[in-house]
């Protein structure tokens, strides 16, 4: 018997409440292959391998395993079964080594460890390992690459024999991605183990899939060998109508003058990682920066210093000519607009109604720009009517908190109050995270307009896709530095991702 | 002996024997707060632990069963600490305010009658039998409670790297998320951790009472539950560094009895106050905005 499994889905059916998450989806994983389920968030993915694993029960139907009709009612049971699952979010434990989280992992674990045995025992597991991470190291230390490794090993380390992967490259470099599908592809093709991977990037499918499966709401919708769906095809699957790839229009080129300049910038580092050392960094009016770099290398302490959540250690950033301090003055004066990641946490009130959150940019100055001290509620009901209805948010009420509101409604509501009014600079940072295909066009769609209306954007965002689709220049950044800068026009996304890593 | 000899003496037999509870209680914190869990009510724990275990020796005549009634009176109120924290919508901080309250409340009104009374004290070991001088050798007079701490803190470096107990305190200390996911039970961890810390915190509490000062009055803690927290954060909840935290924080608030052996009487109250200053500066020093603590654990409440 080869340690894959085959894994059918008969008829699943999940309902929560009124809201049916799941309906009659069949499907069939055959053993010792890379399995695709394709679909847009909310299409059901993630729902229907919670109920394989044993997290949620579905309400009808049946999964076999091996050909065998099995009850897996939790998670243990499906521990029994052999089927694992390597999530988005991390289940590492940060400050415990390698060896550690791999020893923990298992189902039994002696009262006292004798550590000189597990890692004898570790080591030779390793050493049959196609790939190897450090087992001293601290989880908390390791790139997010040699995580998702760490990860798999620990999913290898149970002897699984079915490996579900959770959106696996959404944190990865292309090459990591590349490395790693590849090794994920050999185990399961070597038979040894059978792959499903959840995801919705048709290039992953194209590559490295044998058979993909596309779920639209809930339904299986469509199917195959991977090799005899062409893209347009799958898209249209996904979303369930043919949908032209939108070119984005790129009006105009690059103002002469900096809108912003960044000199010589120094952030105290943090537990251990590098602060921030730019020397130079400028973005023109009508000109895209895209920031691109692995995560943690310093993008997200770049946009809390422009927006103002974090005091640099020394250097200067000028805005528009002047010193920018990042007050509320200064913003308002030169137009300096932030949409940050995770807007809920960092750009609204998420108690506060969503008209007030829409207004948090304007509701202390009048029409002429004066300061006011009593509000007007009256012309922040009617900016946050125009908003909603321009940008096509769905909220159960203006009046309801803004925390209650789906990401993607959160997202186009800082998206509406930052790109209201002049902008003269937009600081962006990972704008289309967890977005479903279309919210992502639109959103992309709204920066390059503000960009051919001559905003100067700087994009930070860990998608490499995005950058290359919308910025006009590409910076790099490793280790709290800028390493390497080019145009984006025929870049090269390979060596770039060699300067992501470092490693150039 | 020559008056810097004198204070020096002074100073490491203060060190010695005020560093104690200071072992003990933040150990017993440094324990509950691997797990993720801050509790602040091991001030009101020491309380208790020193009349219980005052009243317990005075009662029976061992001070040893004092010691042990300690351990089990401060689990049982880290216990209650630990068992309300489990529900939703708890805060630790505030909730171990509470229990600070309580236990030094419970131990006022029951402790009244133990005021008078004296109760037989642990033993000492006398370490200085080799000197001449006899302030040398009642310098050097220490509580085996010391060396049980000692054990104590070495014990639990050794717990958190090579036990599955160690292990899962660490887990649910880091990560929630990780913890639910290898199917821990968060809560469980919780109460056990801070149930167990609050034993040795209760213990810290006899040493107060049946060793150094060696009595039982109301004035008996002044904030070294508190200062244990400090001294956590200090030691960077690493166990063993708790050691050197204590003995630190020892020798500081021995400064103002040393420099009283020696004739200096003015101002000594300022020396007293040592300990506090010392608290302050460190959390001055370590504890930067924006910044997050090495070694702190992931579910710390403080740190999120």
């Amino acid at each position: 018997m080869t340690p894959a499994v085959s894994v059918e889905a008969v008829g699943i059916t999940k309902r929560f409440g009124a809201f049916t998450a799941l309906s009659d989806i069949s499907l069939r994983v055959r053993p010792a292959s890379v399995h695709a389920l394709l679909g847009e968030n909310g299409a059901g993915k993630s729902t229907l391998v919670k109920c394989l694993l044993g997290y949620y029960r579905a309400d009808e139907g049946s999964f076999l395993i091996d050909g065998r009709e099995e009850t897996i009612a939790r998670p243990a049971d499906a521990d029994r079964l052999g089927l694992g699952m390597v999530y988005q979010h991390f289940t590492l434990v940060p400050s415990m080594t390698v060896a550690e989280n791999l020893v923990m992992s298992r189902a039994t674990v002696p009262a006292v460890i004798d550590w000189r045995r597990e890692r004898a025992e570790l080591e030779s597991f390793m050493a049959q390992m196609p790939f190897r991470v450090p087992l001293g190291a601290d989880v908390g230390g390791l790139a997010a690459g040699e995580r998702q490794k760490t990860e798999i090993l620990k999913q290898l380390y149970l002897q699984r024999r079915l490996l579900v992967l959770d959106e696996p490259t959404s944190v990865l470099t292309p090459q990591e991605a590349e490395e790693m599908l590849t090794l994920v592809r050999g185990l399961a093709h070597s038979g040894s183990i059978t792959v499903c991977i959840i995801t919705h990037k048709l290039k992953e499918v194209a590559r490295f899939a044998d058979e993909v499966t596309v779920l639209r709401r809930g339904r299986a919708v469509g199917g195959g060998a991977a090799r005899d769906l062409a893209a347009p095809e799958l898209t249209a699957m996904m979303i369930g109508e043919p949908q032209a790839p939108a070119t984005l229009e790129r009006r105009g080129g690059a103002a002469k003058e900096e809108r912003l300049l960044v000199r010589h910038l120094r952030t105290e580092g943090d537990a251990g990682r590098p602060g921030l050392d730019i020397a130079h960094l400028a973005v023109h009016p009508r000109e895209i920066v895209g920031v691109a770099g692995v995560s943690g290398n310093g993008q997200k302490e770049l946009a809390e210093v422009l927006g103002g959540q974090r005091a640099p250690a020394g250097g200067e950033v000028i805005v528009a000519g002047e010193s920018y301090a990042a007050t509320r003055a200064q913003a308002q004066a030169r137009g300096v607009r932030v949409l940050p990641e995770e807007p809920l946490r960092n750009g609204c009130v998420p108690r506060m109604s969503v008209t007030d959150n829409l207004n948090l940019r304007s509701f202390d100055r009048d029409d002429q720009g004066r300061p006011r001290a009593w509000l007007d509620a009256r012309a922040m009901a009617e900016r946050a009517r125009r908003m909603i209805a321009s940008y096509g948010v769905r909220a159960p009420s203006r009046e309801a908190p803004i925390g209650v509101l789906s990401g993607g409604n959160v997202q186009r509501c800082v998206l509406a109050r930052e790109l209201d009014g002049e902008v003269g600079l937009l600081i962006v940072a990972n704008p289309c995270f967890g977005l479903d295909v279309k919210a992502v066009a639109e959103v992309r769609a709204r920066i390059m307009a503000a960009r051919n209306a001559g905003t100067a954007v700087l994009l930070i965002s860990e998608d490499l896709d995005e950058i290359l689709e919308l910025a006009d220049r590409i910076v790099v950044m490793h280790a709290g530095t800028i390493v390497h800068e080019t145009p984006a026009a025929g870049a090269d996304a390979q060596a770039i991702g060699a300067y992501m890593l470092g490693s150039h | 002996m020559a008056p810097a000899e004198t204070v020096t003496v002074a100073m490491v037999a203060g060190a010695l024997r005020v560093s104690t509870p200071f072992l003990f209680v933040s150990l017993g914190e440094c324990l509950t707060e691997r797990s993720g869990r801050i509790n602040l009510g091991n001030e009101g724990v020491l309380v208790l632990g020193a009349m219980v275990g005052y009243a317990t020796s005075y009662q029976t005549g061992n001070p040893w069963l004092g010691v042990v009634s300690a351990a089990l009176a401060g689990a049982l109120l880290g216990a209650a600490h630990g068992g309300i924290c489990s529900l939703a919508r708890v805060n630790d901080v505030a909730m171990g305010i509470a229990i600070m309250l309580a236990g030094t409340g419970i131990a006022f009104f029951f402790g009244k009658p133990y005021v008078q009374p004296s109760a037989p004290q642990l033993p000492r070991i006398p370490l200085g039998f080799w000197a001449i001088e006899s302030q040398v050798r009642s310098a050097l007079e220490v509580s085996p409670l010391f060396f049980i701490g000692l054990a104590a803190a070495f014990a639990m470096d050794w717990f958190f790297r090579a036990t599955r107990m160690g292990l899962r305190v660490r887990i649910v200390g880091d990560s929630a998320d990780a913890a639910r996911a290898l199917g821990l039970s968060i809560h469980r961890v919780r109460l056990l951790a801070t149930a167990a810390g609050s034993a040795l915190a209760g213990i810290g509490g006899s040493f107060l009472s049946l060793s150094y000062p060696g009595s039982w009055n109301e004035g008996l803690s002044s904030g070294q539950g508190l200062m244990a927290v400090a001294l956590v954060v200090f030691a960077r909840w690493n166990p063993v560094h708790c050691v050197i935290a204590a003995l630190i924080f020892g020798a500081s608030g021995a400064l103002g009895p040393s420099l009283q052996t020696i004739g200096i009487t003015k101002g000594y109250y300022l020396f007293y106050g040592t300990p506090y200053v010392v608290t302050l500066l460190i959390l001055a020093v370590t504890i930067r905005p924006g910044k997050a603590l090495r070694g702190m654990p992931g579910e710390l409440s403080i740190g999120r």
